[in-house]
């Protein structure tokens, strides 16, 4: 494969005392994908991400970013990604305009390049009219866009979105899921974690973690197949829980 | 620094639409200030004073015209009657009542002894003391005078020295400082700090390419500019308003203000590191260091008067340090080198706030 690898991940790990959130991970992910984590709550997703994202220290193991190693050039990481909880991480207090504004002042865009692109992001998103309400009283599906796009302000190459459809309709998930298929179309990478197995189906390339480690890489088209299963959801029964699978 | 302008517009409109902060931080100072300086006076005047005169003499008279016009006692009521006293304690009217003998001044003159009983209503025993002080204290002075006519072989005088009026609110802009600094300082700042952790703005924030310096920083900042603010709020009002002096060194007295609210952020800053949510934020502040503050510090209760334990632990809130340090430069007009103990143990404090919360800060990220 001559795909350009974005990130990599070799022998990952991370204990937190006697438990091992991420035992022994390796893995890459190709630049321009959509590149989903799956897994049940607790199986080490969101751990791994924030490994990645520099928000937390690995045990051991080596991980690099675009080229940039994860111990040495942390501050250089932070400026080529973007991230979105699963908390949405907006100021409820501030209008959705201020969050924006505050949240690109501490990327350093600010001044003429900031109305420009906050102008043209009000717009695609079609938020002029709640601009100035608080973020707070609008409801949760346009907070989980406003957040995406906040993530996406400064231009990331790389975005890391941490289970950022949970409690949200399927209808508002299907939207969500639509925005990320536009930032992959423009390049981005999506780096993605979620315990919805339909959600799988969307991305190019799915890991499954079971109790810190990945049990399964490959495409949701070849997992199907390696596993015999319909659908995602069969696949992680099988692989994650194979004595319930036959019952 | 621009970042710190986004971070100081951000927090300001946090605090704006927050009607409880913004009554903290903008009405609390002149509020405070005025409770302290008006309300809250130690001294005694005009206490309700009831006089039971069995005799009904030139010198009980005397004696009577004596209390009556040192300014400290109010005439509620002429009594004839003992058992009255009690019901005008009971009723509240009355804080002290006097009682004559009868034939005072006659078995004065001829025994040599006359017998005056002073009856204080102590359910508010500093009070009932003081005034028993105050009236054993004239009818001492009277006696004197008697005895000697014109010529006084013994004079005593006292002077007040630094309060000569021993005005209250003298004592109370040093506390009030304290107070608001750790107020401001340390609850608003840990607290502001727990609130983005609990809401994940944390999070979004750490993983942008601003340093945690940076971070700290522009969070902390906002509450630092108030808190100056405020400082200046209180020693304006307290010049203007309640003619406290600063005989010291004005450059000092800012220097110490300002060290002390940057330990205050420092131990904010610590507060936010071990505290998970923002009510335990707030609980850490209000017990902890709030209400020690108010108690321990000097502030209000002598040091000198707590049991020699409550002294020991008194010794680990800085405020007491501050007090002492501020009380020194404001009022006696004493340089750096009568308080540099204190300020070095502040600056201590602070170094030490700052030292763990960089390591816990290391922790969580591990």
């Amino acid at each position: 494969m001559d795909k350009e690898r974005i990130i990599i991940v070799k022998d990952l790990v991370k204990r937190f005392g006697d438990f091992t959130a991420n035992d022994h991970l390796n893995f890459e992910v190709y630049k321009g994908e959509i590149f989903g984590f799956l897994g049940a709550n607790g199986a080490g997703k969101t751990t791994a991400m924030k490994i990645l994202c520099g928000l937390s220290k690995p045990t051991s193991g080596e991980a690099n970013i675009a080229g940039l190693d994860i111990y040495k050039d942390t501050h250089n990481i932070r400026k080529i990604i973007g991230y979105m909880s699963q908390r949405f991480s907006l100021y409820e207090d501030l209008t959705v305009y201020e969050n924006i504004r505050f949240f690109a002042g501490i990327y350093g865009i600010r001044g003429k390049e900031f109305k420009k692109k906050v102008q043209k992001l009000i717009e695609k998103l079609n938020i002029q009219n709640v601009a100035h309400t608080l973020v707070g009283a609008i409801p949760l599906g346009w907070k989980q866009k406003l957040a995406f796009s906040i993530a996406m302000f400064h231009e990331p190459p790389i975005v890391f979105l941490d289970e950022p459809t949970s409690g949200v309709d399927p209808h508002t998930r299907r939207q969500f899921w639509e925005m990320i298929y536009q930032a992959a179309e423009e390049g981005v990478t999506v780096f993605v974690t979620t315990h919805y197995m339909d959600e799988a189906e969307y991305c190019d390339r799915v890991s499954i973690m079971d109790h810190g480690k990945i049990a399964a890489l490959d495409t949701p088209a070849k997992l199907r197949e390696t596993a015999g299963a319909v659908n995602m959801n069969d696949v992680f029964l099988k692989l994650v829980r194979p004595q319930k699978a036959e019952l | 620094m621009k970042q710190f302008i986004g971070f100081f517009r951000k927090e300001f409109i946090h605090i704006i639409r927050d009607f409880r902060s913004l009554m903290i931080l903008l009405l609390m100072p002149v509020i405070m200030m005025l409770i302290f300086g008006y309300a809250i006076n130690m001294d005694i005047k005009n206490a309700g004073i009831a006089i039971m005169d069995m005799s009904g003499d030139d010198m009980t008279r005397e004696i009577s015209d004596k209390i009556l016009s040192s300014g400290y006692f109010e005439l509620n009521e002429v009594i004839s009657d003992q058992s009255r006293v009690e019901e005008l304690f009971k009723e509240g009217k009355v804080k002290e009542v006097l009682v004559f003998e009868q034939d005072f001044a006659r078995k004065y003159n001829s025994e040599g002894v006359a017998k005056v009983q002073i009856l204080a209503d102590a359910s508010d025993p500093n009070n009932a003391n003081m005034l028993v002080n105050y009236t054993n204290g004239i009818i001492a002075n009277y006696l004197i005078q008697k005895q000697f006519s014109e010529f006084l072989p013994l004079q005593v005088q006292s002077r007040f020295r630094y309060n000569e009026n021993l005005e209250s609110v003298y004592m109370f802009v040093p506390g009030l400082i304290a107070l608001l600094a750790m107020l401001i300082s340390t609850m608003m700042t840990s607290i502001s700090i727990t609130r983005e952790k609990e809401n994940g703005t944390m999070e979004a924030i750490l993983v942008s390419p601003l340093k945690p310096w940076q971070i700290v920083l522009g969070k902390v900042a906002p509450y630092a500019f108030i808190a100056l603010s405020n400082l200046i709020v209180i020693l304006l009002m307290g010049t203007f308003v309640f003619g406290v002096p600063y005989r010291g060194n004005l450059f000092l007295l800012l220097a110490v203000c300002i060290l002390f609210i940057l330990m205050a952020l420092s131990l904010g800053i610590l507060i936010s590191t071990i505290s998970s949510n923002q009510l335990m934020a707030m609980i850490i502040s209000m017990v902890g260091l709030l209400l020690p503050t108010i108690l321990l510090s000097g502030y209000i209760f002598p040091i000198e008067n707590m049991p020699d334990w409550l002294q020991y632990i008194s010794h680990i809130f800085p405020a007491r340090y501050f007090i002492t340090a501020l009380k020194a430069v404001m009022l006696k007009g004493l340089g750096f080198l009568y308080i540099w103990k204190e300020i070095l143990i502040i600056f201590g404090m602070m170094m030490l706030f700052l030292g763990v919360s960089i390591k816990k800060f290391k922790i969580r990220l591990a």
